[in-house]
């Protein structure tokens, strides 16, 4: 694709990820952080297509496109799982409700 | 079958960033991760149909493995030790990114300078952020338990740094680069990830977990232009500038410049301060309990010592015995109590505590004048009224949590020792001040005890 248009893409992407982290409370911050790292799991999509473009006759190929989806569905699983364990635990008190 | 996964990626995109944004809230951050989740899973399952793809057997098997020890460790770790797993985790990403450039060197299908260059850039920060990751984790675990130095640290740093750049600017202009040449960017890539990181202590690693969080963000940004995919293009950079911003704000919340932690890492016996006049005085927990029975307000300042101790179930139980009583009962969090900013928030809503009775330094800093007790429970540099006065403390300027304003402080304490950073405490020599020592756990135990024996 166009690489200025890439351009666009990455500094209007940089101004959505300062946006949306400038209004978080200080007590999400960890559970934020996690959500984060969460999210650039995504590289796992990334690696299964060059892990499917690998050349099956090359196992140096092979072995990284492995270990790169291993590690991927790693990063995507593990920080989805504890993400979730931290905010679920989140909870409001009753007398003063939400805020 | 391609423009159907197309724009299955922006909806993905668009609902991670919707997630981020939901997670701004505690009322909606659960349903956050939840989209965002559901999204992860539709984006991996289109994917799965990517024309021309092949490998599916072994490509599953990776995601089997890695996605099922990934779960089966996220279910299992305790709270207190969940620092060190999101930095295994981001390793794991940053891993990821720099092995699929690692791919597209080997098929040798580098075209193009702008291609070339952020597939190395990506490389060399993914790798970076994998074996930093590595060593955040190992510190963090105690499974190395100092902080390294090399001699001349930082023009090693800088140096590597620049032999890793000239490897890596060769590689991108080479026509035909030199396998060799490549793997010897790899592995000095990642050499440079663990001498940057292992001189770095312990009190400052959240902020280099969440600098590597936002590096990691920034390769899968690198790698997704590389491969042409805009998803990872989106959710690579907006995590790659909201983990610097959040890198700020804690390096902020600590008076720990960002140069600083990786250039000068604070030690404990580097500069000692000034010799403080006075002598602590003990109290009981018979003493410590019914100064808060009759209090009408207590601050309660939890530190990482709670959260190690388990007592936080205790201390919760401790305050809605008070409550009963008519006491107010509120908590006070520093923004770097426990090991990352918000991990105290955590440990504290494990125990069922709302986050409603938990305020921020500045929200809280103007009540301890106006409060009878403030209950330090684990916490030590973080109510050092040292960072206010002594200019020579290695603390000097950090915001604190003014707990020697309370009319009277106790503070709970496993020995005498110095805490984390190896800092004297004033506090602790302070008039209003009563120490109570030992386990968090066993001391807030008898305090229990002692404020039911007590009626009306």
């Amino acid at each position: 694709m166009e690489g200025i248009v890439y351009l666009y893409v990455f500094v209007l992407a940089a101004f959505t990820g300062y946006e949306v982290i400038s209004r978080v409370p200080v007590i999400l911050h960890t559970p934020l952080m996690s959500g984060s790292n969460f999210i650039h799991g995504v590289v796992l999509i990334g690696a299964m297509v060059v892990m499917g473009h690998a050349d099956p006759e090359s196992p140096l190929q092979l072995t990284l496109g492995f270990f790169a989806v291993l590690l991927g569905a790693a990063n995507a699983a593990g920080g989805y799982v504890v993400t979730e364990r931290m905010l679920a635990m989140f909870k409001s008190g009753k007398k003063k409700g939400a805020e | 079958m391609k423009w159907f996964i197309d724009i299955s990626y922006v909806a993905v995109a668009v609902v991670f960033i919707i997630g981020l944004k939901a997670m701004s809230s505690p009322a909606t951050a659960r349903k956050g991760i939840v989209w965002a989740g559901w999204a992860m899973i539709a984006a991996t399952l289109v994917t799965l149909f990517w024309p021309g793809m092949q490998n599916f057997a072994l490509m599953i098997v990776a995601m089997v493995i890695g996605g099922s020890l990934a779960w089966w460790s996220g279910k299992n770790v305790a709270m207190t030790d969940m620092p060190q797993m999101v930095a295994i985790y981001n390793g794991m990403g940053g891993g990821a990114a720099a092995a699929i450039a690692a791919v597209e060197f080997a098929r040798g299908e580098m075209h193009g300078g702008m291609v070339a260059l952020l597939a190395v850039l990506g490389a060399l920060i993914g790798s970076v952020a994998f074996s930093g990751s590595c060593v955040a984790y190992a510190k963090l675990q105690g499974i190395m338990k100092k902080a390294y130095r090399f001699p001349m640290q930082n023009q090693l740093n800088v140096g590597l740094a620049a032999v890793v750049g000239i490897l890596g600017l060769a590689i991108v202009t080479a026509t035909d680069p030199d396998g060799w040449a490549i793997v010897l960017f790899f592995v000095l890539s990642l050499a440079l990830g663990v001498i940057v990181t292992s001189p770095i202590g312990g009190a400052d690693m959240p902020v280099v977990i969440s600098l590597l969080n936002a590096f990691t963000g920034l390769a899968v940004g690198f790698e997704g232009y590389v491969l042409g995919n805009p998803a990872l293009v989106v959710a690579g950079i907006v995590v790659g500038a909201s983990g610097t911003l959040l890198t700020q704000l804690m390096a902020k919340a600590m008076n720990r410049p960002i140069t600083n932690v990786l250039f000068t890492p604070m030690t404990g016996e580097a500069q000692e301060g000034e010799a403080i006049e006075g002598s602590m005085r003990e109290m009981g927990a018979l003493d410590a309990a019914a100064t808060m029975r009759y209090a009408n307000k207590v601050i309660i300042v939890p530190g990482y010592g709670m959260a190690v101790a388990g007592a936080q179930h205790k201390v919760w139980e401790m305050s809605q015995l008070l409550e009963e009583a008519g006491v107010e009962v509120v908590f006070a969090i520093h923004p770097v109590a426990g090991r990352m900013p918000g991990h105290m928030n955590v440990l504290l809503a494990e125990a069922g505590v709302p986050y409603d009775k938990i305020f921020d330094l500045e929200e809280i800093n103007a009540e301890f004048s106006l409060s009878d007790v403030a209950l330090v429970i684990g916490a030590n540099d973080v109510v050092n009224p040292t960072a206010r006065t002594d200019k020579s403390s290695p603390i000097y300027g950090m915001p604190i949590l003014n707990a020697d304003q309370a009319q009277n402080v106790i503070v709970i304490k496993r020995g005498k020792g110095t805490g984390y950073s190896g800092i004297e405490n004033a506090l602790f020599y302070k008039e209003n001040c009563s120490m109570l020592y030992g386990s968090a756990q066993q001391a807030v135990g008898e305090i229990i005890s002692h404020v039911k024996s007590m009626e009306g």
